[in-house]
């Protein structure tokens, strides 16, 4: 019989919400960001972003086909976005090889070891950022100029706003417009504080996150930062600065809110938040590392199911 | 700022095709099939046998316990069987067979149109009345209302909210009921506020029917106590402890009955059958049925005797589309689907939806994502995909600390699920599991 | 230097040991040596089907218990009671081995379908859901909640028929398939001599015709196998037949009378001459006979069991 009747339990209309469309959702909210490391970094974003992209998409197919023998997911987009954050994480000079390892180290370790998407405990990007940081750290800690359009592997180099910060020559800091535009060396797509708000804005207009992860993890840098500051002004640089530079904008708005590695509560996002914005700034300032965001968005990633058991969303009747 | 509800809620597209539909009056069929069980609680038992001449509003079943409703005759012939029917949840359930006769209706019925205002019967004596009519809650939970508004000892109602915001897509049938027995509504609230002695009611609408609020609001002005208050629109509204906390901004607690908060809901489908009971001796034997779905030729609002076969309303709204691939008793979040349409219209049946094969299907289930997106809408601010996988692991403990015994099985969080995760399916097996094992333990 | 570090690693080795001798010699628990060696024993596959919580609970009851009346192993049997029957030198109750059966023989072929189940293969989502996707709301639904009881994978659903099958060799009687299948179909049955049992693969409660009408293989309630029954082990109720198998004989009388097939007997040898009592055997799908046809090979999940009649002689079609 053809024309049998379908029965299910209720409900029986769905929102049309789909994986796919959250993560393309992101991918769009990335452009402004992709087109200013484009203006600033030219041909040598291009070359990191394309092949970061297509290798995790390429690892992604063949893990899933040929080891976990399932059908491979990846128009989902969820490889698409991991290629494209792992490269937005990246300096625009980094030679092919060491991105391809860095891919590997997203999507094999990151993801696929612990059953693919959903089941990851660390946001796969990260895990690949920070496993080429430890393993490559000349290649990660030396950033080109912007402006050089043509130029890739043989980019001339210079120091980010951080390290400037952590060795003490503040009289070198770009003027804080330049560092908004993103007209500073860093990380291809971490550059432009206004190009990533955009996205945020994008974001939260497609209800894809809300906003507690990201303002209140820029919220406690300020804050904590801007204590410091006041402490101490000779030391340390002003909160603005902070919220400006390095990957603190990319990170917050893009990697900690992350669905699988973020809480779910919304008390407890704020919990997350707060964590990596007090980890990121500790590290800045006393670590030996100029930059914190990575190792503070993965300790908190491992706190998630923590914070999950501990911290309930506010339950009906449960008290007002 | 319109008042809602305060936690979690989704936005479905409304698809209210038949809103502005006028109620006609549907042909009684040749055979209607009036079930026993209608109502939650004891299935009534049946007073009349085989060969039984029965009028429009004869008694066949009485109230099988305190938790039970009347059931009476939709349709004046005679008793050709009581023998089991396959009823919407495709199981076997027993049934009175009445083959129709003419259309004569039991004397004590005034069936004149005229609007009777006044009630001079005691709280007591209205109760009464309403149970003898077998009034169950309209909206579809079919709760016996004499129950309800007997509360136990201990607590007193304050204020009596009128649940009339529709807020399940598609459904018009209350919409429709308040755009042309607005005044009878309005008596029967009053009649429902003397039955619990209470000086104040408010008519919860969604403000997706600007005439009914209006409507209604013009004429409310005559009636003491009666408020007309419109309401966001969010789904799940309906929900009972949602609307109390719209409208009075109480949260029942976990697990206690909204009469706690002092606040005693009806539907407004309700209200009308209260007046009819009361003021006209009616017994509810016929209601408001909405037959809709996009394929639909004419979708409809249609007064419909209990007992006949949903077919029959299919057929009068332009009958069965082609691709007909689900037809829901209810509305799409929370109505049943039916494996056949000879099933009969009941007490509670609010709607007929007829869904084509491509809205019908399921998507494939991908795992979690922890989105969380299900977390942000659950009306009840609970885990449900936590819910979830306790019961698919059987970790009825976990399950029930995490509340999912207070889980109003609304729907949101599937109907949100990016993964296409069928978390309302699992959540329900764990909330019987977990009611049953509650239940174990306290006797 | 290396002196330094060693001495203090030596003194902050010894401290701990010291500690760790203290606190165990403090919060030491006695337990009864026995209950490992029962537990040992044991197959450990912590099914429950004893009735308590796991193979070490099981073992602390036997040991606690004054006589071992009443506590099986349904995994382990009679040669497992026995061995701990020795260990505590009590006497071992006497078993007899069990196995699940399933009672539905409700076919693809014999059951045609009337709508399509579109929510979470699960038994018990779709039985709360509504009555089953074809006439009969009690035949088994094959979404496979026993399969996924079972700890043993003596239970499968086959893809033929879409019905539930027991491997009898795997079968160790724990039921948990029992209380899985929300419609109550599988039951546990004595496993008989040679695994030999009769029993009716139907649990239809509507009326005969009914019945017929939603799957060809039901029980219609006539009766005739009680009246045929020579031990007064069939009782009809509720519109269906049941055999009550501590008083069945095995004598196969009923399966020869019953008009639908609806009663089976498995592993019995072919009989010797075509009985005329029994002209429906060609339409019918049950026969006792070990037709090791194609279809059954291709069904059954363990091939070796294909060349026995199993349950899946079911399968054989009409």
């Amino acid at each position: 019989m053809e024309n049998n009747l379908y029965v299910s339990p209720s409900p029986h209309i769905h929102g049309g919400d789909s994986i796919s469309k959250n993560m393309y959702g992101v991918l769009i909210a990335l452009i402004p960001a992709f087109l200013v490391s484009l203006y600033f970094f030219g041909l040598g974003a291009l070359i990191v972003t394309v092949t970061s992209v297509l290798a995790c998409v390429v690892f992604e197919y063949l893990i899933q086909r040929f080891l976990m023998k399932k059908e491979p997911t990846i128009c989902d987009g969820s490889a698409i976005l991991t290629g494209v954050l792992l490269a937005f994480n990246l300096p625009s000079n980094l030679p092919v090889w060491i991105i391809i390892i860095g891919a590997l180290a997203a999507i094999g370790i990151g993801k696929m070891s612990f059953g693919g998407l959903g089941n990851n405990i660390f946001n796969p990007a990260l895990v690949g950022r920070v496993f080429l940081l430890i393993s490559f750290p000349a290649q990660m800690t030396t950033w080109p100029e912007p402006g050089q359009l043509t130029a890739y592997t043989d980019a001339t180099t210079g120091a980010t706003v951080l390290s400037l910060i952590n060795e003490g020559q503040l009289d070198k800091i770009p003027t804080l417009i330049d560092m908004l535009i993103g007209e500073m060396g860093g990380s291809l797509g971490e550059v432009s504080a206004i190009a990533l708000l955009l996205g945020f804005a994008f974001l939260l207009w497609k209800k894809i996150i809300t906003w507690h992860i990201p303002v209140s993890i820029l919220a406690t840098v300020f804050v904590f930062t801007g204590i410091m500051h006041l402490v101490n002004p000779a030391q340390y640089a002003s909160p603005l600065l902070h919220l400006l530079s390095g990957g603190l904008m990319l990170g917050a708005i893009f990697m900690a809110t992350d669905y699988v590695t973020s809480p779910m509560s919304k008390n407890g996002m704020i919990v997350y938040g707060v964590g990596i914005g007090l980890l990121t700034s500790v590290i800045r300032l006393f670590g030996s590392y100029p930059e914190g965001m990575s190792f503070a968005i993965l300790i908190m990633n491992a706190l998630t199911p923590l914070i999950n058991s501990y911290i309930k969303p506010k339950h009906f009747g449960g008290g007002k | 700022m319109l008042r809602t509800f305060r936690i979690g809620g989704i936005h479905p597209p409304e698809n209210k095709l038949s809103a502005g539909k006028k109620i006609t009056a549907l042909d009684t069929p040749k055979q209607v099939v009036i079930p026993l069980g209608q109502h939650i609680g004891a299935p009534a038992q049946a007073v009349v046998k085989k060969g039984d001449l029965v009028k429009v509003g004869t008694l066949l079943a009485k109230a099988g316990g305190f938790v039970s409703a009347n059931i009476h005759s939709s349709v004046s012939g005679k008793v050709n069987k009581i023998d089991d029917v396959v009823d919407a949840s495709g199981y076997r359930r027993p049934a009175i067979y009445i083959d129709v006769e003419g259309d004569e209706w039991e004397e004590t019925i005034d069936q004149s149109a005229t609007l009777v205002k006044e009630c001079a019967l005691s709280s007591k004596e209205i109760i009464d009345k309403i149970a003898a009519a077998g009034i169950v809650g309209m909206g579809g939970a079919t709760f016996p209302t004499q129950v309800k508004l007997m509360p136990p000892p201990g607590n007193k109602a304050e204020i009596v909210i009128i649940n009339a915001v529709e807020c399940e897509p598609y459904l018009t049938a209350d919409h429709s009921l308040m755009l042309e027995k607005g005044e009878e509504i309005l008596v029967g609230v009053s009649i429902l506020m003397k039955a619990v002695n209470v000086s104040r009611a408010v008519i919860g609408i969604e403000n997706n029917k600007p005439d009914a609020i209006a409507h209604l609001r013009k004429l409310a002005a005559d009636y003491k106590g009666i408020e007309i208050m419109p309401l966001q629109m969010k789904y799940p509204q309906g929900g009972e402890k949602q609307l109390i906390d719209a409208v009075i901004r109480r949260q029942v607690k976990s697990g206690a009955l909204p009469i706690s908060e002092g606040a005693l809901v009806q539907n407004v489908g309700t209200a009308y059958a209260v007046y009819e009971a009361v003021q006209k001796n009616k017994p509810l034997f016929e209601r408001v049925v909405t037959v809709t779905g996009k394929a639909l030729t004419s979708p409809s609002n249609f007064l419909v005797r209990i007992g006949t076969p949903i077919r029959c309303l299919i057929d009068a709204a332009g009958g069965m589309p082609e691709n007909t691939g689900k037809i829901i008793s209810g509305g799409p979040m929370m109505g049943k689907a039916l494996a056949s349409v000879d099933a009969p219209v009941c007490k509670g049946s609010s709607g007929v939806l007829l869904l084509t094969r491509e809205e019908s299907v399921r998507k494939p289930a991908r795992d979690c994502i922890r989105c969380a997106k299900c977390v942000n809408v659950c009306p009840m601010g609970l885990n449900p995909t936590l819910l979830m996988t306790a019961t698919e692991f059987q970790n009825w403990e976990l399950a029930e600390k995490n509340h999912i015994t207070d889980c109003i099985e609304c729907g949101s969080c599937s109907y949100t699920c990016p993964a296409n995760r069928p978390l309302l399916d699992r959540i329900r097996l764990g909330k019987g599991k977990v009611m049953g094992i509650i239940r174990a333990r306290k006797s | 230097m290396i002196l330094i570090a060693v001495i203090s690693l030596g003194a902050i080795g010894a401290v701990g040991a010291v500690f760790l001798y203290a606190a165990s010699k403090k919060f030491e628990v006695y337990e009864d040596p026995r209950v490992a060696q029962v537990q040992g024993v044991l197959p450990g596959a912590n099914c429950g089907g004893c009735g308590y919580p796991g193979c070490a609970g099981f073992a602390g009851a036997c040991v606690k218990a004054d006589s071992l009346d009443g506590m099986l192993c349904p995994v382990g049997g009679g040669p497992v009671m026995a061995k701990i029957a020795t260990i505590l030198g009590k006497e071992a109750g006497s078993t007899e081995p069990m196995v699940a059966v399933v009672r539905c023989n409700g076919t693809c072929q014999a059951r045609p379908r009337t709508s399509t189940y579109d929510g979470t293969k699960s038994c018990a989502i779709a039985s709360a859901t509504y009555g089953g996707e074809t006439g009969c709301s009690y035949g088994c639904l094959g979404y496979g909640d026993c399969v996924n009881a079972c700890a043993f994978d003596a239970i499968h659903i086959n893809p033929i028929t879409g019905i539930a099958e027991v491997d009898e060799e795997k079968c160790t009687s724990c039921g948990a398939c029992v209380k899985a299948c929300p419609k109550n179909i599988i039951e546990l049955r004595k496993k008989g001599p040679k695994s030999r049992r009769v029993f009716v693969s139907c649990v239809n409660k509507d009326k005969g015709a009914v019945a017929r009408k939603a799957c060809t293989n039901a029980c219609i309630g006539c009766g005739k196998c009680a009246k045929e029954c020579p031990f007064e082990a069939i009782t009809v109720t509720n519109n269906v037949a049941y055999i009550d198998y501590t008083k069945c004989r095995l004598c196969r009388k009923c399966e020869a009378v019953c008009p639908t097939g609806a009663i089976h007997a498995l592993n019995f040898p072919p009989r010797k001459e075509a009985a005329p009592a029994q002209p429906k055997e060609a339409t019918s799908g049950a026969t006792s006979q070990p037709k090791a046809t194609a279809v059954k090979e291709a069904a059954s999940v363990k091939p070796e069991a294909a060349p026995k009649a199993t349950m899946e002689d079911k399968t054989s079609l009409n």
